[in-house]
């Protein structure tokens, strides 16, 4: 049987000034050959106005056993949020 | 539906108490509608049971290209030339995006479609139907890819992330789906009165089937409920299908003909359409292989995957070559 295609995850820029997001993923033997498919697979509708594309082998993620250990962390630490200082109804523009 | 009588692999649902811990936390945040990820762990057959689910839905994508397939190069006009294309190449991208789903569990798309071809993995039933004129495209737009969207809105809520999201994905174009084939029946049914009984038969040849879709009777649906229980499920068939009848009637009444059920009616009290008894012996037969295209459908998908062999492997030579060629250079 013949090889198959690498798996690649694509990410589209819907409109100008917004950042890419990722809209799905896609086999294609080379980079080239993923973002002209990604255009027919992705874009069909005037979805994007960019696309990326990266080999899902090469995207290292966090694992959700490390979840706690990662993100609780920034759970306790609530005074990084503005809403945490009381502010006096006198005082304005804050 | 498009993934009909899909196994779950248990006889029977498990309750709390017969679950390990790992299983009871996973269906509490189930009922909490916590969606699963992949990376999450999850019971080996919620993972199995999602696979061939979403296997079964993908391949129905595929192969549901082909019955259309056939009227490109004799639609009746250009414009319709254009929509029908367009529709095909919707359905392409909706196989591609549940593949991307079900790879996402750890499967191949390779080793699924060679599942398909070796007729391991069963797609629609519906897409076992020949499309003998022009009306017929009409008739699957409006009740064929009716039926899909009315199973599918409530797919877009279920517990599996990468399913959800392709759902939502398909949803958004599906829509466009059924307006082009009840605009195909519209302009047919306001026609000459032979190209509305074109409509009319068409009609009479889809309707079963296309209530055959969601699967058998509740009573009879074995899987139901423990795929409801991990919400891959939402809906029971019944009562997707007494949806569907209920939205479908008036809108056949709109163009004037009418379904071929002489049981079909309005009951008042329940606010519900009442219709005749589905013809299951002859769903049964078509999942057993004996509709009437099974045979042609399948010789066409491995004519395509066979065909198509030596460009898939050009592609892969061509850009290890190139990469070889990068590498020398750098």
């Amino acid at each position: 049987m013949s090889k198959e295609w690498p798996l690649w995850e694509v990410f589209v820029r819907s409109q100008h000034g917004l950042a890419h997001k990722h809209v799905g993923s896609l086999h294609a033997p080379d980079a080239g050959m993923a973002v002209k498919n990604a255009r027919d697979v992705y874009t069909r509708r005037n979805e994007g106005v960019s696309i990326w594309v990266v080999r899902s082998a090469d995207i290292a993620a966090s694992s959700p056993s490390e979840r706690d250990a990662l993100f609780d962390p920034a759970s306790s630490k609530v005074y990084r949020h503005p809403t945490f200082f009381p502010m006096p109804d006198e005082v304005k523009n804050i | 539906m498009y993934a009909q009588m899909v196994e779950t692999g248990v006889r029977r649902v498990k309750d709390a108490a017969e679950m390990t811990p790992e299983e009871r936390a996973f269906q509490a945040r189930i009922d909490a509608d916590v969606k699963v990820e992949p990376k999450d762990w999850m019971p080996d057959a919620y993972r199995r049971t999602l696979v061939r689910q979403i296997q079964q839905h993908a391949h129905s994508e595929i192969v549901g290209m082909l019955p259309e397939g056939n009227w490109v190069t004799r639609a009746p006009s250009l414009k319709r030339k254009a929509i029908l294309m367009a529709k095909i190449q919707d359905e392409g991208g909706h196989g591609l995006y549940l593949y991307s789903a079900a790879e996402t569990l750890g499967v191949s798309r390779d080793d699924l479609i060679a599942d398909l071809h070796a007729g391991k993995v069963k797609y629609s039933s519906i897409f076992n139907y020949p499309t003998l004129n022009w009306a017929d495209i009409g008739a699957i737009g409006w009740l064929v890819d009716g039926a899909a969207i009315m199973n599918q809105i409530p797919l877009c809520r279920c517990s599996y992330g990468p399913y959800s999201r392709a759902m939502i994905r398909i949803c958004k174009e599906e829509s466009f789906h059924q307006r082009q084939g009840y605009d195909i029946m519209l302009a047919m049914c306001r026609g000459t009165p032979e190209q509305k009984a074109m409509a009319q038969d068409a009609l009479n040849r889809w309707w079963w089937p296309s209530l055959m879709m969601f699967g058998p009777p509740d009573a009879d649906s074995v899987h139901s409920a423990q795929s409801m229980q991990w919400k891959i499920k939402l809906l029971s068939n019944d009562e997707l299908r007494q949806r569907f009848v209920d939205q479908t009637v008036p809108q056949a009444e709109y163009l004037g003909i009418t379904m071929p059920d002489p049981d079909l009616k309005w009951n008042a009290e329940r606010g519900h359409y009442e219709f005749g008894a589905i013809p299951w012996e002859e769903f049964y037969e078509v999942l057993k292989g004996n509709g009437p295209c099974n045979r042609d459908r399948m010789k066409t998908r491995v004519k395509a995957w066979e065909d198509g062999a030596w460009v898939r492997d050009a592609a892969v030579a061509h850009a290890g070559k190139r990469a070889a060629r990068a590498a020398k250079a750098a």
